[in-house]
């Protein structure tokens, strides 16, 4: 049994459609990411599945199951009681989730006796280890200090320490690293991937640098226009990619090493459609260049792979095919 | 002929910390010398709070240096009023929700430049505006729109078409793609590269991501705290890279190659903070081959192997 099993996800604002049938499964120990450009849906995914959505957000799916609860049937208030509990999240902005008000320890302290009761000393004591384990240098001195205090590594730190405070199974990490430098990103994507060892934990990472994707994910599931485009093994879908947005997403980054100055970088013309009640077929087709009259139609789910598969009406490409013009 | 000549550029702020805490002078651009010649690119990279920024502000007149000489296309940035300065040189800043006025349509803000130097007639204006929109692969329909009606990458467009608009000879991108995604940034580059060889510019590109900087720059400096570090011509900054700074600021490059992991870069847990710069070589705290010396005397700058000029005891 996968610990998050996600089917046709679909959530609305208004009249506007933010995720279109997202299906996605995570299994016990593994990295899924979700990468997309703004607006393709990836954050409202993750928010969805915490129950966070914002006034007006609503969302229905065929199946959301947590380690075999029905995330979909829950209170609000057993909801509340998984949040930060078995399922935590950390974000992109540290200093706008730490409550500037409040000292570390105390901030980190409330999570503990909030979910698992028992006394202050022993959740700041919890909360020194997990300094401690998340590479907080002298911890007793960062409890008493506020968050303005930190630099933007240390509090992502305090805020990932903060997260496995209750032992989660699921870690959420919402563009954990795009506020910070290179080297603070790499410092933050290796304490990761630690963790997930340690731990055991499961994350869902979101973010839209493919780079980040290529070195921790163990699959990925590829949105744009709110939908899941294309799904496979992190090095499968490096390898051969299949959906035409994915392949010009590659393109697209510019690789050190093998930059050729004079020609220029692959792009993807035209911008991401306004998708309108009621619109049908693939949201790719007015910037794809393989698009025809079928794109307008409903697009069947392909099969790469066992578990490769991609929305494209084209049949697969092996990888001699897939190399670049 | 070099296009911008700096010379021993330092540049100091006041800082207090805390509302009462002692006043302290935090030296933001320390000593830096550099030239850009005509036509290149110049990339400039470095962490947050290296002083890129400022050094960019200070080179568009907007800041006045503490100490040092600049001269832009052979004149002194200090003796050109406002007017001659635009003329010359201009900017395009990382975030185009915030650099383009909200309550003023595209075709405005992109002709305001040259309104403002008033000696171009209305007809004059209207024709410049169309021309130069077209140029940036903007629609004359885009130009009566508000910011708020375009995406990111359109307002990007529109602000490099104000950059445009005067003609000028060198443009400063400071982060011109850091908030665009992925697919939107390679068609700004794109078109950056396209202006810059049809109209002959020369850019000074700052930026936190190096990948981006090796596709554009002919030349790299690295800024730490406020001094060059290294500075180097781009294939051999990449290749060899002589600073222990910048070989850590390549090896956190995350390239999109599965199964490599992320790199241990050894940069440790303390940050850089302009405000207490540690003596010796500003970077002891951090390099992890740091000896005796670089903890008590400051390098001076050196030629090493391939690289114009490189700060370290050990390069």
């Amino acid at each position: 049994m996968s610990l998050l099993d996600v089917e046709e996800l679909f959530v609305t604002f208004g009249r506007t459609a933010a995720v279109r049938g997202a299906s996605f499964r995570i299994e016990k120990g593994e990295t899924h990411c979700l990468v997309g450009e703004s607006g393709c849906g990836k954050s409202v995914t993750a928010l969805a599945i915490m129950g966070l959505l914002a006034r007006g957000g609503e969302r229905r799916a065929k199946r959301m199951e947590f380690a075999g609860t029905d995330l979909l049937s829950l209170s609000d208030r057993a909801m509340a009681r998984l949040r930060g509990n078995r399922i935590s999240m950390i974000f992109q902005e540290p200093m706008t989730s730490l409550n500037p008000a409040f000292t570390v320890g105390s901030q980190m302290a409330e999570v503990l006796t909030r979910h698992k009761g028992g006394s202050r000393g022993a959740a700041l004591e919890r909360a020194i280890e997990l300094m401690d384990r998340v590479g907080i240098t002298a911890p007793e001195m960062r409890l008493g200090q506020f968050p303005h205090q930190l630099s933007g590594g240390l509090r992502q730190r305090v805020m990932i320490a903060m997260a496995l405070m209750c032992d989660p199974e699921l870690l959420v990490a919402d563009e954990p690293t795009t506020a910070l430098d290179v080297t603070v990103q790499a410092q933050i994507l290796r304490l990761l991937a630690r963790l997930k060892r340690e731990f055991g934990l499961s994350i869902l990472l979101i973010t839209h640098d493919l780079g980040i994707v290529a070195r921790v994910a163990d699959r990925v599931s590829v949105m744009y226009a709110g939908e899941v485009v294309e799904s496979a093994p992190t090095s499968e879908l490096f390898r051969a990619p299949q959906h035409p947005y994915t392949r010009g997403l590659l393109a697209c980054v510019p690789v050190p090493g093998k930059v050729q100055r004079e020609k220029p970088l692959g792009s993807i013309p035209g911008v991401v459609p306004t998708i309108a009640p009621g619109f049908a077929g693939c949201a790719f087709r007015s910037r794809c260049s393989d698009a025809d009259m079928t794109c307008e139609r409903e697009i069947p789910r392909k099969a790469a792979g066992a578990t490769h598969d991609y929305l494209c009406r084209l049949a697969p490409r092996d990888v001699a095919e897939l190399q670049p013009a | 002929m070099n296009a911008i000549e700096v010379k021993n550029l330092r540049r100091e702020f006041a800082a207090r910390s805390g509302l009462f805490g002692p006043q302290k002078r935090v030296v933001a651009v320390d000593d830096v010398t550099l030239s850009v010649p005509s036509g290149s690119v110049l990339g400039i990279v470095g962490e947050s709070g290296c002083g890129k920024s400022t050094l960019a502000r200070l080179i568009l007149g907007l800041l006045a240096p503490t100490a040092g000489s600049m001269l832009v296309d052979g004149q002194r940035v200090a003796d050109l009023g406002r007017k001659a300065r635009a003329r010359l040189i201009q900017p395009v800043f990382q975030d185009p929700f915030a650099s383009l006025n909200p309550r003023r349509s595209i075709h405005d803000t992109v002709a305001l430049p040259l309104a403002a130097q008033g000696t171009f007639s209305r007809g004059e204006v209207a024709r410049r505006v169309a021309a130069v929109l077209d140029r940036v692969g903007l629609s004359a329909e885009m130009g009566t729109r508000m910011p708020a009606q375009l995406s990111g990458g359109q307002r990007q467009r529109a602000a490099i078409a104000r950059a445009l608009i005067l003609e000028p000879r060198i443009v400063i991108c400071d982060e011109p793609t850091s908030a665009l995604d992925v697919s939107v940034q390679a068609q700004i580059l794109n078109l950056l590269a396209d202006l810059r060889r049809e109209l002959k510019l020369t850019y000074i590109f700052i930026s936190h991501n190096l990948a981006v900087v090796e596709h554009v720059a002919s030349e790299v400096a690295v800024m730490y705290l406020g001094r060059i570090v290294e500075r180097s011509e781009t294939d051999a900054l990449f290749r060899t890279p002589r600073h222990p700074y910048t070989q850590a600021l390549l090896a956190s490059v995350l390239t999109p190659e599965p199964g490599r992991g992320v790199p241990d870069v050894g940069l440790g847990d303390i940050m850089p903070d302009p405000a207490n710069i540690p003596p010796g070589c500003r970077f002891h705290p951090r390099c992890r081959i740091a000896v005796e010396r670089c903890r008590v005397e400051p390098p001076q700058p050196m030629v090493r192997g391939e690289a114009a000029m490189v700060e370290c005891h050990l390069a």
